[in-house]
């Protein structure tokens, strides 16, 4: 029984993958908060890994531990409470977590950026955002303040922003949400990084807008090229631009698959749980799907499978034993490439 | 911003004829100004009379009120009882106590709001503690104590400065009782700044500008400073009046012949002239600051507009 410690064999997807080797890989990560009540375990061993042009898509309820990944990987955890107790970050083949502070900050906007999910408060009310997106090109380049200003002219206009000369004096509460959102991505894009991470970009954002700007982001990260790791709750966006797929439930990924198959068979139970709770056209006037129970406490996670409270095929197994993400084949045998699930029964779930 | 400023300014005008009415009232009830004059002995009758008639203290209240009034807008403060014009006395009080009152806030600046960026980052660690302390010792110990007693050490026993200051009052004999005067405002200071820091330390744009990979000193002066310094403002702001005004303590302390130390001996002598004169002056201070402190918020925060 082979555990797949990496998703990265997915056939190159979009753009040209002429790097050896994934650009970020995630290893065996841990991540534990130290509250009062406890250590609350909010990444348990999770290993990912992005190229090039490629786009890995992290699914997941709140509190399953996908932000925190992100936040492990950009260096932004809050150190106390939080805790890397094990695991490694590789970026172009060197362990992030061993760097020090200063090397992290140079990666940091240069190599690796992120957008954050609400732009109202993660633009700094008081600056205006010619100051905001300049000062990466200052900070990082040392660029004069007239220089800066000039290239945030420009990156504004990439990020089509209408009028981006006249607004660049602008604050971030005079600009629309959609703008704002831009905004986020012009400053990620700035120093044009290898990597983004978007930690759920659109949440904020109307239905309408949110098309528009994730448009935006995969034709930006086609352009440059980039890695993108999309953080989401919402499997319409993800069906649109990733590429493969990470599922993560309570500081796990239970499964991993490209994009497309994932919606025709799942084989983890609670990935078919999450695509039945689809509102569906065809399924007009009947009741929602909806998984049963609540995602579990940090602070006591259940053993075994985590899922097992609230999953319908579980058995006593599941109730002891951590299911390991395992390949996923065919019934005859024949590997499915890339695919893996954390599941005792995955066989049952997708070919039963 | 122009039409906001102007309807400021001629809101001024109630505010400040209210309360020179009530200040000129007040020193009126305080009792008989001749009888203070005279001192401990009893005053020759027709001597009082005649005095009387000459201040104009034998006309009905709001007749005094308005003949003052009158006579402040021509640039004249009457004259204190011992023949010196009250402008006078002003034109030698006010620089000390404004130099005073400049060292006092240069230190609350300076000291407050270092103290409180290095506790509100360092939340709940050792030194953040000690100064916790230390502010809550100097809010709790009143003014005349702290200044007495340095007074008492560094000016008596070590000798390092001089016990009382000068009449000149130069700016290096000023920095003890400037930092006496400042003591209880710059614990305030310290822990509003530390406050403000902490909760802002935690706020999404200060994680966007951590994720921006810039160095933390910038982090920490241009983001997260900027923003808590907003209250910080107002407090410090509001100051300049009450420190002007509520440096009696420690001008008597120190024998500053400063604004305190006037009305210190005009309110001993009864003699309201000087009272309500140095008071007036006192109300369009505060007034002054409080507008510059609404102005300085638009400049703070743009979200902040005044049409």
């Amino acid at each position: 029984m082979t555990i797949i410690d990496k998703t990265a064999d997915v056939p190159a997807p979009r753009g040209s993958n002429d790097e050896s080797g994934p650009l970020l890989e995630v290893r065996d990560l841990h991540v534990e908060f130290h509250t009062r009540d406890g250590v609350a375990k909010a990444v348990n061993g999770v290993n990912y890994s992005v190229s090039a042009g490629e786009t890995l898509a992290v699914l997941g309820e709140s509190g399953s531990g996908k932000s925190v990944t992100a936040q492990a990987i950009m260096g932004i955890l809050d150190m106390p409470p939080g805790h890397i107790p094990k695991g490694e970050i590789l970026f172009r083949g060197q362990d992030m977590l061993k760097m020090s502070n200063e090397e992290r900050r140079q990666i940091r906007g240069q190599k690796i950026a992120m957008i954050f999910q609400d732009a109202l408060s993660s633009l700094n009310p008081v600056l205006s955002v010619g100051y905001q997106l300049g000062e990466m090109f200052r900070v990082h380049q040392g660029l004069s303040k007239k220089e800066a200003k000039a290239k945030s002219i420009a990156l504004m206009d990439r990020v089509r922003i209408p009028a981006a000369k006249e607004r660049v004096n602008d604050y971030p509460h005079q600009f629309s949400g959609g703008m704002r959102q831009r905004i986020m991505i012009a400053m990620a894009l700035a120093l044009e990084p290898d990597l983004i991470i978007a930690d759920e970009p659109t949440t904020a954002l109307d239905v309408t807008v949110q098309a528009q700007v994730m448009d935006l982001l995969a034709e930006l990260q086609r352009d440059f090229n980039m890695g993108l790791i999309l953080i989401t709750h919402d499997l319409g966006v993800v069906a649109d631009v990733a590429d493969k797929i990470a599922v993560m439930y309570a500081g796990r990924i239970v499964e991993t698959a490209p994009v497309h198959e994932i919606y025709k068979r799942p084989a983890h139970p609670y990935t078919k749980g999450l695509l039945e709770s689809i509102p569906r056209l065809d399924q007009k006037g009947q009741e929602l799907y909806a998984i049963k129970g609540l995602p579990p406490n940090l602070l006591h996670v259940p053993s075994g499978c985590a899922f097992n409270p609230r999953c319908t095929m579980a058995q006593d197994i599941c109730r002891t034993e951590i299911p390991a993400l395992r390949p996923v084949t065919e019934q005859d045998g024949t590997e499915l490439v890339g695919r893996g699930s954390a599941c005792h029964f995955w066989k049952e779930t997708i070919h039963g | 911003m122009g039409r906001y400023v102007i309807r400021r300014l001629l809101q001024m005008i109630p505010v400040f004829f209210g309360t020179t009415l009530l200040i000129f009232l007040m020193v009126n009830v305080m009792g008989d100004p001749i009888a203070g004059l005279c001192g401990d002995r009893q005053c020759d009758p027709a001597t009082a009379a005649q005095l009387r008639t000459e201040f104009g203290l034998d006309k009905p209240v709001w007749q005094q009120y308005l003949t003052y009034m009158g006579n402040i807008f021509t640039g004249d403060f009457g004259t204190a009882f011992n023949g010196q014009k009250v402008t006078e006395l002003m034109a030698t009080a006010f620089p000390i106590t404004i130099r005073l009152t400049i060292v006092a806030i240069v230190f609350e600046i300076v000291i407050g709001i270092s103290l409180g960026v290095v506790t509100g980052l360092r939340r709940g660690r050792p030194v953040d503690t000690v100064v916790l302390i230390l502010t809550l010792v100097v809010i709790a110990v009143p003014t005349f104590v702290t200044g007495l007693l340095l007074q008492l050490l560094l000016g008596v026993e070590w000798g390092i400065i001089k016990p009382s200051v000068s009449s000149e009052a130069p700016v290096d004999e000023l920095i003890v009782p400037g930092l006496v005067l400042a003591s209880v405002s710059l614990a305030y200071v310290t822990r509003l700044t530390r406050t403000s820091i902490a909760e802002n330390a935690r706020a999404d744009y200060v994680r966007t500008a951590v994720a921006k990979g810039l160095p933390r000193r910038r982090v920490v002066v241009r983001h997260l400073l900027r923003n808590s310094l907003i209250p910080v403002v107002t407090f410090i702001g509001t100051d300049v009046g009450a420190l002007m005004g509520g440096a009696i303590v420690t001008e008597r302390i120190f024998n500053i012949h400063g604004v305190g130390y006037q009305l210190y001996q005009g309110i001993l002598r009864q003699n309201s002239q000087t009272v309500v004169g140095f008071v007036t002056v006192l109300v369009l201070v505060f007034l002054a600051a409080n507008l510059i402190v609404d102005l300085l918020y638009a400049v703070l925060d743009p979200r902040i507009r005044y049409a």
